[in-house]
């Protein structure tokens, strides 16, 4: 075991999924000699060589395009896409391409890249520096969308990731990346519990709360002050946004009874309604009351100053489960 | 080598050749009026260009640029005291974004990047304006039409087809206003500014492409974005280019003018290439120690912009103590000025999170607003109530 940040964590991960296989090839702006921008694959170009950590000139779709003819040729590419909000100029080649290689050869050719994106608000950025947009891609089939929430998952998931036959989008939540955990480097991803099983944090009996990323901490820091108000909430940290890990939902909301989930990205047509409406589907006789969303408001993200209003934080989540509990929220007295 | 080359020029793994125009390009020479060490030099071709400038003119333009790395200075200094959230520096670009910047019809409009602000000090912007954003206050500073500059733009490239659209709305028109669009070497490799050219060359489109040749995109030289000079891309797409010594902003103006003049009788696009350096940091969360030679930066400084300017205007005898204190107390007011306005900026107000997602209110986003302020009233104490550590 060792302490080390989430940044670092993820480094340490990258630099294993290259020293095992020589397919593997990093890209992206910044990450040579940089180590990218928030230091991610800091040292790897030096260790590694220009040709297995490529810095590219600043062209996003020809970035995610060229991954798609070195997937082609049998490299297993793994992409920085800089921040959130520069993903948008790759958006046809991830939807359009990426996604449906598979689907169109009928299996005969494999899109194995890995697309690391930095994500989420709560860093003081200017615009198109804290956006979520995990849910354009979750809407689209062929994708697997997964975000890690602590150092340890950081390192196992990335390297389940680049292992994977499938395209991958790796939602690395920034404000996080300076956050300290245990890593047990020896631990063997293809045993670990696989990235698109959803985990359950605490055990509770009265809520489910689910989160994913960057909120997972404030969810479980939310779950410590509930239990002083005698509330007992079920924190599930959710990992795989596209497949979700339903099986694990469904057991814990029959227990529990509500649902709330929260996160940073606006709430129509979030992941938050698929999961409610799911749920709904699934075990509407065992709920006790409609699921609740903790979510960004349905705005652009806001400048720096306001951000923490549009941001859930522990406040808000708890009002959430007040509000699913029946119990005085914010809210008491309205209709719906 | 010649040393304007530097970062471009050097022998590179990936190149051809080890000359400084290895790149396979036209080979041309930079156009220069000034040299680093301040004689003006005569130029056929662009000397008639500048016929109006007088010595009066020659002086401003130096208090311009001095008063624009001022602001530069001050305002990196208001970021490392936590008055700004960030700060793109434009150390070193002053005479390209000055000379460019001041051949500028009002009725012309100008996209930019987030790092033009010497371009919009001469657009008129109030100072006020700019802080406001990078202080987190808001994500735009002014309005569009009243400066006739855009909203600037952090995506790289997109803000090319904006300017581009733009000049096809002024060629409908049939106005004879221009649209001019900034942005660094780095942008070059993005597709939109690809695009836009093809788009500007297929309607000659009365849009100035002006580039910014600084030498970095963040950590990365500019021989990683482009194997040829970057005028010589635009000749690909069928578009007229110049390759103009960006420290140079008589050169640069007479540069602009010419493209300006071009668009304005139905000519078509432009593309510039003023070849500058960013002698500061990428933004003030970089640091260039980790990717950038010293020596290369010495160079360039050796070719500083207001220094050339100001020898300019010493061998004419016009650098008088009289002017100097008359620059200087510019400075010192515009600074002065801009740092007040900084830390007396209002606080925004929650809500203000919910204005401006639409034209016109819809019961969707009222339904979230209300919810939301029923939230804080919660609290009793608004302030206090949303944090991530939460106050409950
Ligand atoms: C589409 C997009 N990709 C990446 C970024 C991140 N980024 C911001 S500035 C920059 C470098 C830009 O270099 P250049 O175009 O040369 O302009 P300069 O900053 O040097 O003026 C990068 C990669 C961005 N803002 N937009």
């Amino acid at each position: 075991m060792t302490q080390m940040t989430f940044a670092r964590a993820i480094n340490a991960g990258l630099r294993k999924s290259l020293e095992n296989d020589p397919k593997v090839i990093l890209m992206g702006e910044d990450i040579g000699t940089l180590g990218g921008v928030f230091r991610v694959t800091d040292g790897l170009q030096k260790d590694f060589g220009k040709h297995r950590v490529v810095d590219t000139p600043l062209a996003e779709s020809a970035i995610i395009g060229t991954a798609v003819g070195l997937a082609y040729r049998g490299y297993r590419p793994v992409v920085e896409i800089q921040f959130d909000g520069f993903i948008y100029p790759a958006f046809d080649q991830i939807v359009s391409q990426v996604a449906k290689l598979h689907y169109r050869t009928q299996g005969a050719v494999k899109m194995p890249i890995t697309i690391r994106v930095p994500f989420g608000g709560g860093i003081g950025s200017p615009e198109h520096h804290s956006e979520s947009p995990e849910a354009y891609f979750t809407h689209t089939s062929g994708l697997r969308v997964v975000s890690v929430s602590n150092p340890q998952d950081a390192h196992t998931v990335i390297q389940q990731a680049i292992s994977c036959d499938d395209p991958v989008l790796y939602f690395e939540p920034k404000r996080r990346y300076h956050d300290k955990g245990e890593v047990d480097e020896s631990l063997d991803p293809r045993t670990a519990l696989p990235m698109d099983a959803a985990r359950v944090l605490t055990q509770g009996t009265d809520v489910t709360l689910v989160a994913y990323g960057p909120l997972v901490k404030t969810a479980l820091d939310a779950a410590i002050a509930a239990a002083d108000e005698g509330v007992s909430i079920e924190v599930i940290d959710l990992r795989s946004l596209a497949p979700v890990d339903y099986a694990t939902l469904e057991a814990s909301v029959r227990k529990t009874g509500h649902l709330v989930i929260t996160h940073e990205a606006g709430q129509s047509g979030g992941l938050g309604a698929e999961v409610a409406a799911s749920i709904t589907e699934r075990c509407f006789y065992h709920l006790e009351a409609a699921p609740v969303r903790v979510t960004g408001f349905d705005i652009p993200y806001p400048y720096s100053k306001l951000e923490m209003h549009h941001l859930p934080g522990l406040d808000r989540i708890l009002d959430g489960v007040d509000r699913a509990l029946g119990r005085p929220n914010s809210l008491s007295g309205l209709e719906g | 080598m010649s040393t304007d080359e530097a970062g471009q020029g050097g022998p590179s793994s990936r190149g051809q050749g080890n000359s400084a125009e290895h790149h396979g390009g036209s080979g041309r020479s930079l156009i220069q009026l000034i040299t680093p060490a301040g004689e003006r030099i005569s130029h056929p071709e662009f000397d008639p260009w500048l016929q109006d400038i007088t010595d009066e003119h020659l002086c401003s333009l130096y208090e311009d640029m001095t008063v624009i790395r001022r602001i530069d200075v001050e305002a990196t200094a208001l970021q490392r005291q936590g008055e700004l959230a960030l700060w793109p520096p434009l150390l070193g670009q002053e005479a390209s974004q000055i000379g460019s910047g001041r051949a500028l019809r009002q009725d012309d409009f100008v996209f930019s990047s987030y790092r033009e602000n010497g371009v919009a000090y001469c657009r008129g912007v109030d100072l006020t304006s700019i802080i406001r954003v990078w202080r987190g206050n808001a994500s735009s500073g002014w309005n569009p039409y009243t400066i006739n500059m855009a909203t600037p733009q952090i995506i790289i490239g997109a803000q090319t087809l904006h300017a581009t659209g733009y000049a096809m709305g002024i060629q409908n028109d049939g106005a004879d206003a221009v649209a001019v669009t900034y942005f660094g070497d780095g942008a070059t490799s993005e597709g939109d500014l690809n695009e836009a050219m093809v788009f500007a060359a297929s309607f000659q489109a009365p849009v100035v492409f002006f580039c910014q040749n600084n030498h970095w995109a963040i950590s990365e030289p500019v021989r990683l974005q482009s194997h040829v000079h970057l005028a010589d891309r635009a000749t690909g797409f069928g578009i007229p280019s110049l390759r103009v010594d960006g420290n140079d902003v008589l050169a640069v103006m007479a540069a602009t003018r010419v493209a300006l003049d071009r668009a304005r009788r139905g000519g078509g696009p432009t593309f510039i290439e003023a070849v500058t350096y960013r002698m500061g940091p990428h933004t003030t969360a970089d640091d260039p120690t980790r990717y950038r030679d010293a020596n290369e930066l010495e160079d360039w400084a050796a070719k500083d912009p207001i220094w050339r300017v100001k020898s300019l205007l010493e061998r004419k005898g016009l650098l008088t103590e009289e002017l100097q204190r008359h620059v200087d107390d510019k400075a010192d007011s515009v600074a002065r000025e801009m740092r007040l306005a900084c830390t007396s900026l209002p606080e925004p107000e929650p809500l203000d999170v919910f204005k401006h997602v639409y034209s016109s209110p819809n019961t969707w986003l009222d339904r979230q607003q209300d919810h939301y302020s029923r939230y804080l009233a919660s609290f009793g104490d608004p302030a206090g109530a949303p944090s991530e550590e939460g106050a409950r």
